[in-house]
């Protein structure tokens, strides 16, 4: 092919490397400070490892590693029937095991297009909803931790999470590890007082809202912590493929629920909260303005809910044979784009299946934030990513 | 949102001598690709990405799949500002022995940095041009590429002193043939091996 352009050439109207992260020039004589930030420490949300080059207290270099919980899960699932992959998606983000069974689901579903009953439809997006405000609070509480705040609003988060893991129990019969959803609906349908209970629960999680945001938003170490810190550029954002608030943070409006209106989104009014600038501060207010969006769905959805079956009747769970081919299926986790893509060759088992972990993709420009900041600042820009471990290694 | 034979005829417009191939999916999902030969995809993948019509600057996903006779990788592709897609893209290689090699498409989009990187550790593709192909999972000084479909197991990978049945039975096996020694203290399990 010698008409083709060379590789230079075809990059050549963007600067060479915009989007990859700009080297610093260490300021002090002598060598750089090599430091092993993890696995095994608390900031770093399970078993993460960055290789830190400092010079003094500013990061000249830093290279995240992975695989401390890889246990090859696209393997496992390659060698057994679509549905034993159900109960094993839960293990991927464990903070939000409902919305990771949903997106193996909806793969599943557009795979061999099936249908999914309203009733369980409305299931889902409460259940979704509660599994977003869940993770957002707690990981504003584990943000604030990071800052030295020890306990208080993380053990604010949790008090209203349990009372959100209460419902999952009482309705999945599991706090965590739910194995709810199925190709074509849900497993179990909720009694009318598991819905009352809900909104009950619900009503309250505004006034939690509330007492967080004034215990938080105008804090003066918080704002000097986090403001203008680990600036995120909407365009480099973009290109590095970023989802979830993080993106929305650095003002790019890109929310799966609008996009794709998967589900049924799109009978909901919800507003998409976008930021200004891009730093830690503003994945903290997104993550904040999103948990009154969650809210705000919960009602409408809880009021709309009718009776009906929660299984399509038609659906073929056990001994499921998709036709030869292939499906994507994403959705708006609470992290950003949680996708899975499957690839069938007729046969029981998938020939192909592989997650898109938001985690993992997030951590992409973590370098990128990073360089030249001081290194205390490094735990709260990797705490505002927002990762769990069981879904970046896999 | 344009079809994939739409896009072809774009991509063969605007990119000469670029060699596309739409590949059809037959299931109801009706995500249809477009198989791009490796020596025109760079070229092919800055125009989807910089294309005023498609602007497809989101690379969602790069998946590997080992077939029975080559390697693949896949791309999910969407747009963020026309908020379209997916538009599916993927390169064979020539064989899943000796040549491996494919042009990294890191340098069009970041998002397929740690991607490409996975897919290299886990299935052997070689993506020429990435600007730091390491292992990402696995650790270094690994020898295989635990994904593909022929891959074996190491018979002692999960020894464990309080092993049992056949876990210790593969453990004693693979000790006994490594070192002529069973594992100390549990030789009487050796005569179940």
């Amino acid at each position: 092919m010698s008409e083709m352009q060379s590789h230079s050439a075809i990059l050549a109207d963007k600067p060479q490397g915009w989007n990859r992260p700009a080297a610093i020039e260490p300021q002090n004589e002598g060598e750089l400070l090599e430091v092993s930030m993890g696995p095994h420490h608390p900031s770093t949300h399970g078993v993460f490892r960055m290789d830190v080059a400092l010079d003094g207290e500013r990061v000249i270099r830093l290279k995240p590693v992975f695989g401390y919980l890889h246990r090859n899960h696209e393997k496992l699932a390659e060698g057994q029937s679509y549905l034993a992959s159900m109960p094993y998606t839960d293990r991927l983000d464990y903070i939000c095991p409902i919305t990771n069974n949903w997106a193996y689901a909806l793969a599943v579903e557009k795979l061999i297009g099936q249908e999914v009953p309203e009733r369980a439809e409305y299931l889902r997006v409460i259940l979704g909803e509660l599994t977003r405000y869940q993770n957002h609070a707690s990981s504003i509480g584990f943000l604030i931790q990071e800052m030295g705040a020890s306990g208080t609003p993380l053990m604010y988060a949790f008090r209203e999470r349990e009372k959100i893991l209460d419902l999952f129990e009482e309705l999945t019969g599991a706090r965590m590890m739910v194995n709810y959803m199925r190709f074509g609906g849900c497993r179990v349908d909720a009694s009318p007082g598991w819905l009352d209970r809900t909104r009950k629960v619900v009503a309250g999680l505004s006034g939690f809202a509330d007492e967080f945001d004034q215990l938080l938003k105008s804090n003066e170490i918080l704002m000097a912590r986090t403001q203008g810190v680990g600036v995120l550029r909407p365009e480099l954002a973009v290109n590095a493929g970023v989802t979830g608030p993080m993106l929305r943070a650095s003002g790019v409006n890109y929310d799966i629920r609008k996009v794709d209106g998967y589900g049924i989104y799109n009978r909901f009014n919800f507003r998409v909260p976008l930021g200004d600038h891009g730093d830690v501060y503003d994945r903290y207010m997104i993550r904040m303005l999103e948990m009154r969006e969650s809210i705000e769905i919960l009602n409408q959805a809880l009021r709309e809910i009718q009776p009906g079956p929660v299984m399509d009747p038609k659906a073929k769970i056990r001994g499921l044979r998709p036709k030869p081919g292939e499906a994507y299926g994403r959705i708006e986790a609470p992290k950003g784009e949680l996708g899975f893509y499957l690839i069938s060759d007729g046969g029981p088992n998938p020939y192909r299946y592989r997650v898109r972990p938001p985690s993992l993709i997030n951590l992409t420009v973590l370098e990128d934030m990073c360089l030249g900041v001081n290194v205390a600042d490094v735990v709260l820009i990797f705490g505002s990513v927002d990762i769990v471990l069981g879904e970046v290694d896999r | 949102m344009k079809t994939v034979e739409e896009i072809k005829a774009m991509i063969e417009a605007a990119v000469p001598g670029a060699v596309v191939e739409i590949v059809p999916n037959p299931s109801p999902s009706g995500q249809h690709s477009l198989r791009l030969a490796p020596e025109c995809a760079l070229a092919v993948a800055k125009f989807l990405r910089d294309d005023a019509e498609l602007r497809l600057d989101f690379l969602s996903n790069v998946t590997g799949v080992d077939w029975p006779d080559s390697l693949e990788a896949v791309y999910h592709l969407y747009s963020v500002e026309k908020k379209h897609g997916p538009v599916v893209i993927r390169m064979k290689t020539v064989n899943r022995t000796d040549q491996v090699e494919l042009p990294s498409l890191t340098p069009i989009w970041r998002s397929a940095e740690f991607q490409e990187r996975e897919i290299f550790d886990l299935y052997g593709i070689i993506f020429t041009g990435h600007p730091d192909l390491r292992r990402l999972l696995m650790w270094e000084g690994f020898k295989d590429h635990p994904m593909r479909r022929d891959y074996r197991e190491p018979d002692d990978y999960e020894y464990e002193p309080t092993a049992h049945d056949d876990v210790l039975k593969r453990a004693q096996a693979h000790q006994v043939s490594a070192t002529g020694q069973p594992i100390p203290g549990q030789e009487g399990t050796e005569d179940a091996a």
